[in-house]
């Protein structure tokens, strides 16, 4: 193949590997975030303690990380054939493991930031007489979002390693174009470009991560 | 202000209970600066973070300017909690928000409009002589600054009460001096109540108007700092005026004398060698500024036993002196 075969190739495995990363990502943070939240507050010595619905979360978030992403993708195509109305192959069905990895992945990290804020912090806001809701998005998010941001980009990375698995089982993207073109048809130039643009993608996620969270951290 | 009634709390961990407040009565009076003074696990943190339920006791009545806060609930809990201002050891702010942010954020929690935040965290930074690290991060700003915003963040509602937990223990022996003469200054000019907890005895020397010493979660003694002090057996007085173990020679009497006011106005030790013709060695002794009198204690040997000194220890008693005699066999007889 010559380069001039490659870039067309090259651009649109690109622009899946960000389609699937990116949208993945953002419903991973929303969702993460959330689980994470809840595991802090349900804790035994949370805002709002409920030992059992905390334990129930943490199993579930357990199983989701133990689960080798390959697996868990092939596992859950019945529950992603019910999302996408029986459709599990292309892009837009990746999301749905994608994001399903995601999720406890980002959730323990939002739960590590959340803990890493000041106790002390949390009382105060307590002893003026600050409300829950007024705690969680006044005090623990905003006090943790330097650590929220840096765990935001170790999951996207994560997440572009997921996209390279998806796409050898057909979701397309950067993974695809290495296995089917790089590997299946010994085209060395190919795989060197999806390793490079990888390693690309992976170094910029990871530089505008540390910028913004070291942006937000005044400590 | 503050009355404390029966307070308990009793903290389990699997089978092991340990009573961190056992059954303590405190009333603080408006306007006073009342400190409790204890080592680390005396309880008295616990005992603080009572008065406005950042610890629910087990048993007993806390009230607050004449309310009943174990009554209260929600909404109306964090009523009362937004007019009871408090400071903490590490200070409690927010890395995240400026200075000006901080001392905000309590307004934002009551309610206060946007247009007024600004000129009263104006005021309140002015209060504590921030005005111009208003723009600071708290990470840029020394740690007396630091307790500086807590304070100003404290009256944003205009309490009537300030608790304080240790408010200086993580501060230098200057800075300490500096934020205790601004809580005094506060306390005289707002008529702020002040409940504090220390484990430092200069605190209580320095700005408290009564105090309690407080060990494995009762109160030792407890009352006016100046009486306290003039009370024969005082922990406080004791803390305050560290004498050693005393060496008691045979044949002769040592005594501790506690007296108000300078020792220049009462010059016991010459009156005493000269009514009874006794020579009178003094051991050791200090003299501290306790609010606006001055308080000090000699250590003085006489020769004889105590019970040849009787005379002489009545002569003492009767200048209105606080007098303890140390060694045997007047133990029983003082």
């Amino acid at each position: 193949m010559t380069w001039a075969e490659i870039w067309p190739l090259l651009r649109q495995a690109t622009v899946e590997t960000l389609y699937m990363a990116g949208v993945s990502a953002a419903l991973t943070a929303a969702f993460g975030l959330l689980v994470g939240v809840l595991l802090v507050l349900t804790d035994r010595r949370g805002l709002l303690p409920q030992p059992l619905l905390n334990k129930v979360l943490g199993l579930v978030v357990n199983i989701g990380r133990s689960l080798p992403f390959l697996i868990l993708m092939v596992a859950i195509i019945p529950f992603t054939k019910l999302v996408t109305g029986g459709v599990s192959i292309g892009t837009t069905p990746f999301l749905v493991p994608l994001t399903i990895g995601g999720i406890p992945f980002y959730a323990r990290l939002v739960e590590i930031a959340l803990r890493e804020v000041e106790p002390g912090v949390v009382a105060a806001a307590t002893a003026m007489g600050a409300t829950r809701r007024e705690i969680v998005t006044k005090v623990l998010l905003r006090e943790a979002r330097p650590g929220l941001v840096s765990g935001l980009s170790v999951t996207v990375i994560a997440l572009i390693g997921y996209t390279a698995m998806a796409g050898a089982l057909g979701g397309g993207g950067l993974g695809y174009l290495a296995i089917s073109h790089g590997y299946e048809r010994f085209e060395g130039r190919v795989m060197l470009a999806t390793v490079l643009l990888l390693i690309v993608i992976v170094l910029a996620v990871q530089a505008v991560g540390d910028l913004v969270a070291r942006r937000l951290s005044h400590k | 202000m503050i009355q404390i009634e029966k307070l308990r709390k009793v903290y389990r961990s699997g089978d092991r209970t340990v009573t961190a407040v056992d059954d303590v009565d405190l009333t603080v009076r408006e306007g006073e600066v009342f400190g409790v003074l204890g080592r680390s696990g005396a309880g008295k943190s616990t005992l603080l973070r009572c008065v406005n339920l950042l610890e629910r006791p087990d048993s007993g009545r806390v009230l607050v300017d004449g309310r009943d806060l174990l009554a209260l609930k929600g909404g109306a809990l964090r009523e009362a909690r937004r007019g009871i201002g408090m400071i903490h050891q590490h200070f409690g702010l927010l890395s995240s928000r400026t200075v000006a942010g901080n001392v905000a954020f309590p307004l934002e929690v009551m309610g206060v409009p946007r247009a007024e935040r600004a000129g009263r965290v104006a005021e309140l930074l002015e209060l504590v002589g921030l005005t111009e690290h208003a723009g600071a991060y708290p990470a840029q700003i020394s740690g007396g600054q630091k307790q500086r915003v807590g304070i100003a963040r404290a009256l944003a509602g205009r309490p009537k009460v300030l608790l304080s937990d240790e408010a200086t223990s993580a501060l230098d022996p200057e800075t300490t001096a500096s934020i205790l003469e601004l809580l005094r200054d506060l306390n005289r000019r707002l008529g702020l109540t002040v409940l504090l907890i220390t484990h430092e005895m200069e605190v209580v020397k320095r700005i408290c108007d009564s105090a309690a010493v407080m060990r494995a979660g009762r109160f030792v003694e407890s009352g006016p700092v100046q009486r306290l002090l003039m009370e024969p057996g005082s922990e406080l007085a004791r803390g305050l005026f560290p004498l050693p173990e005393p060496d008691v020679r045979p044949g002769t009497t040592v005594v501790d004398v506690t007296f108000e006011g300078d020792s220049a106005d009462r010059p016991f030790v010459s009156s005493l060698a000269r009514t009874y013709a006794i020579d009178v060695n003094i051991l050791g002794g200090a003299v501290e500024q306790i609010g606006d009198t001055r308080i000090g204690r000699l250590r003085v040997e006489l020769p004889g036993d105590p019970e040849l000194n009787a005379a002489q220890l009545a002569h003492l008693r009767e200048s209105g002196l606080t007098v303890e005699v140390h060694g045997t066999s007047l133990e029983g007889a003082r």
